[in-house]
């Protein structure tokens, strides 16, 4: 999941540079940029998912 | 090497340079004290002990093969052609600043200021792993800051790098804007210091077994107010410096610079307390601390191009996205980061990255070789952060990731119960004090 995650977080800039370079128009670049912004935050979120709180360890 | 005459800068913007990057050093002495202050009392002097390694490995680092790699504006990088368009993605200097003249040009200033900035950058994560990171492991990290992610993602801010080129290659205002270092500096040790957080794991009883945390206080308050103050004193030589270097303005506009600056921390710090007292009935001096941090580190990118009311309101929002950003990490993510610096450093210096596309108005010659307007320029700094979470988080935690299975970053299980200056320096911070084991025990909630 963890791999998954970074994965995600690299295809979303991914995406974010090939709208700024693909297309023209202000408006469907920042609709892409958005997309792949939020492609980095479901990265981002199975990065955090993947790092479980260490609970209450013996002392 | 000889300098272009276009990278020689005018006689009083050099002497407010100078004397600007020589006010630098202070916001370092600021965090050292701040993350000494808000860790144990057990591991004090390992973590000051830790601050001063770190610095140093970190100019040592940049100075092997930092500038190298990050180069200036001007100066030669290697490029390639995507879709028409020049990429420019790294600096061809050559190692250990050979044929550099340390002259007083633009270039020798940029390498004298990075020097302080690339320590203050790896100074971040050692907040976020205080009581737990070891000495050598800390400097390994610091050395792959200084001399891979920093120097890499500042040539393609400050260097004349790809995000720079956003406005002239494709029409985004005046390309990624930085002129602080609020994402160069700021943002790169906080992910580096996120990074850590996940690698070396939560503090020994820090989480009960049904995941709520124990509050684990600072030790010195007065350290870390005092950090603060000496942060801003630091911070202010900082943002004048990298307005003067990077943002292209005149000596003149330092005076806006450092209003800005005082005004940012102050109504971040303000409103950090208001949160915690209506929150807390009182207000608490840690995140009071933190959100003056944050109301620094967010001032930093748009501190030469805006007006002082606006930088208010970049400080009053970074206040309040730092006290709720420190819970939000701690409660719900789990992420155990003693010195707030993840809220303080990452979060505020994104949210001074994007207030540069909300706030920013550039003068008609300023940054006029990065592009020709003011639109589009919101979206210029949404790819430089988006760069930032992107590519530098992923390849942040992947270096120390790979650091960690070759020379473990954690402290033994004893080295963390007998404290870090017991178990790593052979001392304690403070002698005459006795340390207590009780801290250990779970706490009944």
């Amino acid at each position: 999941m963890k791999l998954l995650g970074f994965l995600l977080l690299l295809a979303g800039w991914g995406i974010i540079l090939t709208a700024v370079v693909l297309l023209s128009q202000t408006p469907a670049r920042m609709a892409f940029v958005i997309a792949g912004l939020g492609v980095e935050a479901l990265g981002f979120a199975l990065v955090i998912r993947s790092h479980p709180i260490a609970r209450g360890e013996e002392e | 090497m000889t300098f272009q005459p276009s990278l020689a800068l005018p006689d009083t913007a050099l002497a407010v340079c100078v004397l600007s990057i020589f006010l630098v050093p202070l916001a370092c002495a600021g965090l050292v004290l701040i993350n000494t202050g808000l860790g144990r009392s057990r591991s004090a002097a390992q973590m000051a002990l830790s601050s001063l390694c770190v610095i140093s490995i970190a100019a040592i680092a940049y100075f092997v093969c930092g500038f190298s790699w990050q180069g200036f504006e001007g100066l030669p990088a290697h490029t390639f052609t995507a879709a028409g368009k020049s990429w420019n993605w790294i600096a061809a200097e050559p190692f250990f600043l050979r044929g550099v003249q340390l002259n007083g040009s633009a270039p020798s200033l940029a390498i004298w200021l990075q020097m302080f900035s690339v320590g203050l950058a790896a100074l971040i994560p050692l907040g976020t792993g205080a009581d737990r990171w070891r000495l050598g492991a800390s400097c390994a990290s610091a050395a792959l800051l200084a001399g891979c992610t920093y120097p890499l993602f500042a040539h393609w801010v400050w260097g004349g790098g790809w995000l720079a080129q956003l406005g002239s290659n494709f029409g985004l205002g005046r390309g990624f804007v930085d002129a602080g270092g609020s994402c160069s500096i700021q943002v790169v040790g906080g992910l580096t210091a996120l990074s850590i957080a996940w690698i070396v794991g939560p503090r020994r009883g820090k989480y009960s077994p049904d995941g709520m945390p124990a509050a684990i206080p600072g030790h010195n308050a007065i350290y870390v107010i005092f950090g603060c103050l000496l942060a801003l004193v630091g911070w202010t030589g900082l943002n004048c410096a990298g307005a003067i270097l990077f943002g292209g303005v005149g000596a003149g506009q330092v005076v806006q610079v450092a209003v800005n600056t005082i005004l940012s921390a102050g109504a971040a710090g303000l409103t950090a307390a208001a949160i915690t007292h209506t929150r807390f009935g009182k207000p608490d001096a840690s995140l009071v601390a933190n959100g003056w941090i944050g109301g620094l580190v967010a001032s930093s990118a748009a501190c030469a191009f805006i007006v002082p009311a606006a930088a208010a309101a970049i400080g009053i929002v970074a206040g309040a996205l730092v006290t709720f950003s420190v819970e939000w990490f701690e409660l719900r993510l789990g992420v155990d980061d003693p010195g707030g610096a993840i809220s303080a450093h990452a979060v505020a210096g994104i949210w001074g990255g994007l207030s540069v596309g909300l706030f920013a108005h550039f003068g008609d010659g300023v940054l006029k070789s990065h592009g020709g307007g003011n639109s589009g320029q919101f979206l210029a700094q949404l790819v430089g952060i988006a760069t930032l979470l992107g590519f530098v988080l992923p390849l942040t935690y992947f270096l120390n990731w790979l650091l960690n299975r070759v020379y473990p970053q954690r402290v033994a299980v004893e080295g963390e119960r007998q404290g870090l200056d017991l178990y790593e320096l052979g001392a304690g911070a403070y002698p005459e004090f006795m340390t207590h084991s009780d801290e250990f025990t779970q706490r009944k909630i």
